[in-house]
């Protein structure tokens, strides 16, 4: 039944072989636009922002927005608009370094597992079940309790949730590039494993795995909003998207936008993230590996 | 015959599970870098300090003799202490669970109720209706559920105030009281849940819609409406639990959100406070009890499953 399914996505992926060049949908055109401005955004913080997000106005404390500070003032004064671009800067950060970390490590070994399979396979393949017992924001609270808070324990633990959800995906990949023919030709010219893995199956197989972290990217954005809110995540006085709404929470109805920004600029950037993941999937995973 | 063997069989699975989740919470605990009772005492406490309160936690014992009495204890009932309160941990997750349940409980059945029909008719619908489900199911998935929570506070609690925003009443002593604390956290927590079915019932149900048997039953004549919900539905089922009983996971871990930001007093808000205040013993009893009840759950779906879909029961135990 697997060899059978893995067979038809083989001639399906053959088919698709020699690459077309794909109109990009609407859909992802905004995806990547939009993610872009984030990131510019995020980057040219300091420029766009014109206050300092760790400056306390006493004057300001919960000030409506005006032409000065369009988002408004947060309960200690400080201007929502210079928080919320600081803010996420630290989250695209944390979003970006913990799926790339979880890539880096699961790459290698879905290559491993998928290619040499029996033992390997199994070892590799169970132990990374193991860190699927736990529901994910579970892992990270429990691994957050043990070294302390902070940004980076807080990528590491994504990182470390998402990596076993990569492998997999890497190792299916493989799988069905493996049993591909020129992959088979190499292996009968004496190439070694490490170049067939290298120039054949690791470069045909990556797409569905491109694909899945970029929408777990934005996923992972979302945890560690999900970790700061709770106070696990980036430390104050840093400002951090989660930590914003936070904060916020108690004058919800004196100060509505202390609250609304922030969650705007998440819900924004996962969304990207997610355009961005369906545009690539029709570009390099069309039979759906990654899901 | 079979259907007992599978049943059987994968009951007996789950004790392996069980086990092997048991060694990772007390491992998790124990070989992460990092003292948790350094982290515990602070940076003043002494070297002397640190070592008394190892000795007090067990945690200077050879780890697979710590392993034995935490096992152990497990097997009895007995999770251990609450370091702060000083009450026995099974207690305070038999006051704790009820809430964590009711909160998932009712969340998945309102996310069933909504997305398994709207993503029926997605996948049969018309041009419009493909669309507005679409958008229902990316901004279900893309807005995070403490934001939705706290805007639908805004609005309900806030600005019209119909609901409370925050506080629990347990349902023995005023079950209306109850329900209305329930209403905003059920919703915050169901919204992105509903996505998540509606996306999977409308695959599944576009995939079945294409079978062979299908364009069969049209031939035959049959009406459209007993296709789609007496026979495609029914195919999807399979599929479609299996994502509900994997998503159960998700809204577990969803619950420490909103136990903490609706202040309910579930194990979820149990385990932060006590990631807060340093409080292992705690922390392992919540995680513990959390993924327990994954594992059981997925335990019954996997039954479920196997009812719905006798195939694989049979394949299964054979």
């Amino acid at each position: 039944m697997i060899s059978q399914s893995i067979t038809a996505t083989a001639i399906v992926l053959a088919k698709s072989a020699p690459r077309r060049r794909h109109r990009l949908p609407v859909t992802t055109t905004v995806g990547v636009a939009l993610l872009a401005l984030l990131i510019l955004a995020a980057i040219a913080a300091p420029l766009l922002s014109g206050h300092n997000p760790e400056t306390v106005e006493t004057a300001r404390v919960m000030g409506a927005p005006n032409a000065l500070h369009p988002f408004g003032s947060d309960v200690l004064g400080r201007d929502v608009l210079s928080r919320v671009l600081f803010g996420l800067r630290v989250s695209l950060l944390v979003a970006l370094s913990s799926v790339a970390v979880a890539t880096l490590i699961a790459v290698p070994l879905g290559l491993i597992a998928g290619y040499f399979g029996g033992w390997l396979d199994s070892l590799i393949s169970r132990s990374l079940d193991m860190l699927l017992v736990l529901p994910a924001l579970l892992l990270a609270i429990t691994l957050i309790a043990i070294v302390g808070p902070g940004s980076t324990v807080a990528a590491l633990a994504i990182a470390i949730i998402y990596l076993p959800i990569l492998a997999r995906v890497m190792r299916t990949s493989t799988l069905v590039v493996s049993r591909q023919e020129y992959v088979l030709g190499s292996r009968s010219r004496g190439a070694s494993a490490w170049r067939i893995l290298s120039s054949h199956v690791a470069p045909n197989a990556i797409g569905p795995v491109i694909v899945q972290a970029s929408v777990l990217s934005g996923f992972a954005l979302q945890l560690e909003a999900a970790l700061s809110f709770l106070g696990l995540g980036t430390q104050p006085p840093t400002p951090s998207l989660g930590g914003m709404l936070a904060d916020g929470r108690d004058v919800l109805t004196q100060a509505p936008w202390v609250e609304i920004y922030p969650g705007l600029a998440i819900a924004l950037a996962v969304v990207a993230f997610s355009l961005l993941g369906d545009g690539l999937r029709r570009a390099l995973d069309p039979t759906g590996v990654a899901s | 015959m079979n259907g007992l063997a599978f049943v059987l069989r994968r009951t007996l699975l789950t004790i392996p599970v069980l086990w092997v989740m048991s060694i990772i919470v007390f491992l998790i605990i124990r070989l992460v870098p990092g003292d948790p009772v350094r982290t515990m005492l602070g940076f003043r406490a002494t070297a002397a300090n640190v070592a008394e309160v190892r000795r007090q936690l067990h945690l200077d014992e050879p780890l697979l003799q710590q392993y034995l009495d935490w096992a152990g204890g497990l097997l009895h009932g007995d999770l251990g202490q609450d370091l702060v309160s000083k009450a026995p941990l099974a207690e305070l997750l038999a006051q704790r669970l009820p809430v964590t349940f009711e909160l998932t409980g009712l969340a998945m059945l309102l996310a069933i109720a909504v997305g398994v029909p709207l993503g029926v008719r997605a996948a049969t619908g018309g041009r419009w209706v493909k669309r507005l489900t679409s958008g229902f199911v990316v901004a279900g998935i893309s807005i995070p559920d403490f934001w939705l929570g706290i805007m639908l506070v805004l609005v309900f609690a806030g600005t019209l105030t119909l609901l409370p925003p925050s506080g629990y009443v347990p349902f023995g002593d005023d079950p209306m009281q109850n329900l209305s604390y329930m209403v905003l956290p059920v919703l915050t927590l169901a919204t992105a849940e509903a996505a998540y079915i509606l996306r999977t019932t409308r695959s599944a149900m576009e995939s079945v819609l294409q079978r062979p048997f299908v364009t069969f039953l049209r031939a035959k004549g049959i009406s459209r409406r007993r296709i789609t919900y007496g026979h495609a539905l029914k195919n999807s089922a399979p599929t479609i639990v299996t994502v509900i009983g994997i998503q159960i996971g998700v809204l577990l871990g969803g619950a420490v959100i909103v136990e903490t930001l609706f202040a309910l007093p579930g194990v979820g808000r149990l385990i932060v406070t006590a990631v807060n205040q340093r409080n292992y013993p705690t922390v392992q009893a919540g995680v513990l009890a959390i993924a327990a009840t994954f594992i059981i759950v997925s335990l019954i779906t996997d039954l479920f499953i196997g009812w719905l879909d006798p195939r694989i029961s049979d394949g299964a135990s054979r």
